[in-house]
């Protein structure tokens, strides 16, 4: 599904960070152009 | 499995109070930036400001202060802020572990957090009657002292001139926050009104968890050896922002004459590392007892204040936090401060940019040191804020989020199978409580009622996880995050 897709991720520091989204779409074969992870608190 | 006791510390007390502020809300970082985008969000805000008896019957907090235990506020359906909920709980202002501040009485405080001449805080003489009895009575605070009044006149052209920001009580003038006005300050941004104002605020509802702390342990301030503070804003000039001193600023306050003190800064994980560092200390017999204290913070007051607006909400991140921790070697009673080595949970640098390390870091290798598996842990405490503050600014239940993870890491290690994901998570959580201020709700707020139900022989053990952003500081992308457990006390089980 994300194979050749350029992908922004925004992760969360109390749910599932950044770097962890990226790892998923990097294993997905998707390509991370931008990555942040939030603090709400 | 390592026995408790083991040479390690305990946390003898705490104080948990709230301090009630709604005319400070407007100082708020997010509601002054919105006021100064827009003038007319001041208006709006003040229409949504709660009364003080709203915010004192409060379940969450009355959880806070130990009237409520997590698992009663649990039971009590939402939304808390509706009238019937209120009604349901009187009007206790004090519980257990403390007190719930009036903004009327943490005004004199203020004021008596001041130290300089000319004062950066001055107080209306037009107030006196209505604040000087509410300290001067008051059973834990009267000791404060510096509490005097001077005519509004005085300085209502220095808020006009923008120099000083004025204090208020709804409609009332109640006084001021200067600048420094020496030469060198009033080149410096640092010590603006504003600026001053934040320190002063956690200076001086530090000072105020202190003071009950002594109070609730019965102990002399001079008893006390050492005063860690752990809150996070950044006081100093600009040759030296947030380098430090409010500790002893507020050992002074309080009247600790026989103690030192430092601040520990961890983003939301300094009140985890300040115990730590307390505990190591104690361990080591450099100290006899350290209190471990937090200050309110200022800048967080309203920060998600445009969604309650915008539903007709009350603000109901009104309240600074204010939490105080003495932390002694074993008294053969109080609930044991595990530091054996390896037992506190890192999030290291190598480990940080995965979740599922970090938590292996922070939860799995402590309890393995311990000999211990995630199920022999009666209450894990992640970060605390209530629910109903984060989900209606969007931001969803922080609470329940972590103990996900929490769940997960479980399922992981093979201790449950992922249908008992639910049914651990009931058992091991509890809902949160604490207003969204920094370091305030990332778990110790649950200190409280684990010292209270490991001394009723209710609990055996409890597992506090905090997190910090530190990427917020804009010199990393690594955040940390701290684990520490409490066991009930040999001597208090049998």
């Amino acid at each position: 599904m994300l194979k050749g897709k350029k992908v922004a991720v925004f992760g969360e520091r109390d749910d599932v960070s950044g770097p962890a989204v990226r790892k998923c779409v990097e294993a997905a074969g998707g390509e991370v152009i931008y990555e942040t992870t939030s603090c709400f608190v | 499995m390592i026995n408790t006791g083991n040479g390690n510390p305990v946390i003898r007390n705490c104080s948990q109070c709230l301090v009630h502020v709604p005319d400070l809300v407007r100082y708020g970082s997010k509601p002054r930036r919105e006021i100064q985008k827009d003038t007319s969000v001041l208006a709006q805000v003040a229409a949504s400001l709660r009364a003080f008896e709203e915010a004192e019957r409060y379940p969450p907090n009355q959880t806070f202060i130990g009237n409520l235990t997590p698992d009663a506020l649990s039971a009590l359906p939402r939304p808390w802020y509706r009238p019937e909920a209120l009604e349901q709980h009187g009007r206790p202002t004090t519980g257990p572990f403390g007190e719930i501040i009036s903004q009327d009485l943490f005004y004199a405080v203020l004021k008596c957090a001041n130290v300089l001449t000319p004062a950066l805080i001055e107080l209306a003489a037009e107030g006196r009657e209505r604040i000087e009895p509410l300290l001067n009575n008051h059973p834990v605070l009267s000791p404060f002292d510096g509490l005097d009044f001077t005519a509004a006149g005085s300085f209502q052209e220095e808020i006009d001139n923008g120099s000083a920001l004025p204090l208020y009580s709804g409609d009332a003038l109640r006084g001021c926050v200067r600048r420094d006005n020496r030469a060198e300050g009033r080149e410096d941004d640092n010590l603006d009104a504003h600026t001053l104002l934040e320190a002063l605020c956690t200076k001086a509802s530090g000072a105020i968890a202190l003071q009950w702390l002594l109070h609730r342990e019965g102990l002399g301030a001079e008893e006390i050896d050492y005063v860690i503070t752990c809150g996070e804003e950044a006081a100093g000039d600009r040759y030296q922002r947030g380098a430090g001193g409010m500790a002893k600023s507020i050992a002074e306050m309080c009247g600790c004459t026989n103690a030192s003190g430092m601040d520990v800064k961890n983003f939301c994980a300094g009140p985890a590392s300040a115990l730590v560092t307390a505990g190591a200390l104690v361990k080591a017999g450099v100290y006899e007892r350290v209190a471990v204290v937090a200050g309110g913070s200022l800048a967080k007051l309203g920060m998600k204040f445009q969604a309650f607006v915008e539903l007709g909400i009350p603000i109901l991140d009104d309240c600074l936090g204010a939490m105080a921790f003495l932390v002694t070697a074993d008294d053969g009673v109080s609930p044991i401060f595990h530091l054996e080595p390896g037992t506190i949970g890192l999030a290291k640098v190598g480990s940080s940019t995965s979740d599922e390390a970090v938590y292996r870091e922070l939860i799995l290798k402590p309890l393995q040191k311990l000999g211990l598996n995630m199920t022999d842990v009666d209450k894990y405490a992640p970060e605390l804020h209530n629910p109903e503050i984060m989900e209606h600014a969007g931001s969803g239940d922080v609470v329940h989020k972590n103990y996900r993870m929490i769940a997960a890491m479980a399922v992981m290690a093979k201790e449950i199978g992922k249908p008992d994901m639910p049914a651990f998570m009931d058992r091991i959580g509890m809902p949160g409580f604490a207003p969204t201020q920094g370091h305030i709700p990332s778990a110790v707020p649950f200190i409280g009622h684990a010292l209270q139900a490991m001394q009723q022989g209710e609990m055996r053990r409890a597992m506090f996880l905090c997190k910090a952003s530190l990427f917020l500081n804009r010199l990393t992308e690594l955040y940390d995050g701290v684990s520490f457990m409490l066991e009930a006390n040999a001597g208090a089980r049998t």
